[in-house]
């Protein structure tokens, strides 16, 4: 009998199903676990317990929450608490046998930027980490998902995890993007149509012309940011695009190995009539450059519109929360975003630090100055994508217009490593969560991509960066 | 790991939908160890005023609500990053149930490990219970994991579903880590049949 049709989230599921207990309760065998200086409680958990890794060659580290992004030396991280940090990871994975891209290591870098870019992240693994970003990884066709530390722990000493099987929605972007509009832009879109919680308890598979169409960095982008639709894990299936990305990396295999590793990634995409718990549809012809203007990213408009007027909101309660939100975000109902001045651009984080996204903010600021009264930053996801961007120039680009070329790291995308803004200074920054704080006590983040946040930046003010490329 | 039974307690409301761990316990409080006390930290920069001092209105703030050791949230509570020290936060300053008509995935899990109950209750329910804690500064709610309960000041029943995995595990106290080990046999059986594939 032939089998039932199966979601590319099924295939990888059962294939690491260790066992299930009557509840529901799955045991799941982790194939790979990365780690970043952020999770330093869960080897204290496990030396509490006197119990060490299972499986250290599954596990791989690098600092990228508290390092320093203009200097590359453990020392010279002012903040003791940081330093230690990073200092920590390092001891911790030395002890335990675990392979650690430590400061200065040419492959250190953002954990979500690391995996991909070495190949560790592959189609068709289950992946974990102490980080609700780690759906980024699901670009490639895995199962990758964010775990607590608690968790963390459970998993370096046992390999596996508990879980319960999550729901899964398939969300099909079909069309064409316009020009501009961008892998950022779409999963904006997606999530002011769905909202931040639309996706609570599913995984996510992105499907649609729209979606084949986009480049790896392009998924990288819509998968990173699917935690923010609330969803468990996001994932596009394996394709040409992936293998292309993956051949030759360092982690990737090699001759026969590779040969047999694309013949079973192939067998991965859903099947034709596979069911999903929801299906969602979305224009892919009529997405805009987006931008947020509250503080959760599914207030996010088309970058023509202008502030919304809580006076039109559905109900009380939806009322009430956009005025504290437009108090927080020190804007009017009305304006149109166009009008809205900048004060500081961040270009980084695992949402948008990689090569192709810098090469986007090249374009528009190339031949342009950050407009007066701005403070611009491009800070590179890893080290491979800052040689990259300096084999191509494009430092040289960011500087002679007056960005900051940095070192990389998380940097502003939450400021754990010192990285914030002032209270009130308004961020144009392609990060992922425009929470009220997360940018610094006070700070006032607005979530775009990085041709836009180049825009912003040298035009002062949020600005439709299609009328700047086309002028 | 604390067991999680019965509970009748003070119940603070956050009517707020999308409240997120960021705003539970910001950022820079995160390379604190699990040994530090984090109830200092817990909503730590939503309790001040622009002007930096106390904000008296903000409901943990409030005389009546400083005894609470359940939280009434709006839907998505406790959203966005995993930092289980969202969890501590709660933990440590008395909390030991967090309701709300949905949660962040991460964060119910990392609950249920930390013995913090998170009990999904219907919106309506929700709007009602808040409704009524703000009306009585100060009233009581009754959580009972037992019979899957949680009674209303008014004396309203709601029942709740939990997993029945998680529902033992807080019952008991106990975590995942000694049941695990229990099924070593099948974890070693298929690490061989895993075998070299994605082996490095
Ligand atoms: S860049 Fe931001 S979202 Fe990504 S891992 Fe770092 S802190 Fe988290």
């Amino acid at each position: 009998m032939a089998d039932a049709p199966r979601t590319l989230f099924e295939k990888i599921w059962s294939r690491h199903r260790v066992m299930e207990r009557e509840d529901g309760q799955t045991l799941l065998y982790v194939g790979r676990h990365l780690l970043h200086d952020g999770g330093a409680t869960a080897f204290d958990v496990l030396r509490k317990r006197g119990l060490k890794p299972r499986a250290p060659d599954r596990i791989f580290a690098t600092p990228d929450h508290y390092v320093s992004t203009s200097s590359r030396t453990v020392a010279e991280i002012e903040d003791p608490r940081h330093r230690e940090m990073v200092e920590k990871l390092a001891r911790n994975t030395a002890e335990h046998g675990i392979r650690e891209f430590g400061l200065g290591d040419p492959n250190q870098g953002i954990v979500h930027v690391m995996g991909p870019e070495t190949g560790l992240s592959q189609p068709g693994l289950l992946l974990v980490c102490g980080d609700s970003h780690t759906s980024t990884h699901g670009a490639l066709g895995a199962l990758a998902f964010g775990i607590g530390s608690t968790e963390v722990a459970h998993v370096l000493a046992n390999q596996t995890l508990w879980q319960r099987k999550p729901k899964t929605m398939r969300i099909t972007v079909d069309g064409r993007l316009g020009p501009q509009v961008t892998g950022k832009d779409v999963i904006l879109a997606i999530i002011a149509q769905i909202g931040a919680a639309g996706a609570t308890g599913h995984v996510i598979e992105y499907a649609g012309s729209a979606i084949r169409g986009l480049s790896m960095e392009g998924r990288l982008t819509l998968c990173n940011m699917s935690i923010e639709a609330g969803g468990r894990a996001g994932m596009v299936a394996p394709d040409e695009t992936t293998f292309e990305y993956l051949r030759g990396r360092l982690y990737a295999p090699k001759g026969a190995e590779w040969d047999q590793a694309v013949s079973r990634w192939r067998a991965l995409p859903s099947d034709p009539g596979a069911v999903f718990d929801t299906e969602v549809l979305v224009d892919g012809n009529a997405i805009q450059p987006m931008v947020t203007w509250g503080n959760s990213p599914e207030d996010a408009l088309p970058i023509g519109s202008s502030i919304p007027d809580p006076e039109a909101a559905p109900d009380t309660e939806r009322r009430g929360q956009m005025e504290r939100m437009l108090a927080y975000m020190g804007l009017a109902p009305g304006t149109p975003l166009t009008d809205i001045p900048v004060d500081r651009v961040f270009i980084g984080s695992c949402t948008n630090s990689r090569i192709e996204d810098l090469r986007a903010a090249a374009a528009v600021a190339k031949g342009r100055k950050v407009a007066a009264g701005v403070t611009a930053w491009v800070v590179p996801g890893s080290e491979p994508v800052k040689r990259q961007a300096e084999a191509e120039g494009l430092h040289h680009v960011f500087t002679a217009a007056g960005f900051d070329w940095r070192q990389p790291g998380c940097s502003m995308c939450l400021g754990t490593n010192g990285d914030i803004a002032r209270p009130g200074e308004r961020v144009a920054s392609t990060s992922n969560r425009n929470f009220m704080g997360r940018q610094g006590p006070g700070a006032r983040t607005h979530l775009l991509s990085p041709a836009m946040a180049a825009a912003a930046a040298v035009t002062g003010r949020f600005a439709d960066v299609r009328a700047l490329m086309e002028a | 790991m604390e067991a999680f039974r019965r509970l009748e307690a003070v119940a603070v409301p956050l009517p707020q939908p999308n409240i997120d761990t960021d705003r539970i316990i910001p950022a820079r409080f995160l390379s604190r160890p699990r040994e530090v006390d984090h109830g200092q930290f817990l909503f730590h920069d939503a309790r001040l005023s622009p002007d930096g001092t106390s904000d008296p209105d903000f409901p943990l703030n409030r005389p009546e609500w400083r005894p609470a050791r359940i939280v009434v949230a709006g839907r998505n509570f406790a959203c966005g990053s995993s930092r289980e020290s969202a969890v501590w936060a709660l933990f440590d300053a008395g909390f030991r149930c967090a309701i709300a008509p949905s949660f962040g995935d991460i964060f119910r899990n990392n609950g249920t490990k930390n013995g913090l109950l998170p009990v999904v209750l219907p919106a309506e329910a929700v709007e009602s219970i808040i409704a009524q804690l703000e009306a009585a500064p100060g009233a009581r709610l009754a959580v009972d994991l037992p019979l899957q309960t949680v009674t209303a000041p008014d004396g309203t029943v709601h029942p709740f579903e939990i997993d029945p995995f998680a529902k033992h595990c807080l019952l008991q106290g106990l975590d995942d880590f000694g049941l695990t080990a229990t099924y070593e046999d099948e974890i070693a059986a298929f690490e061989r049949r895993y075998g070299r594939e994605n082996t490095l």
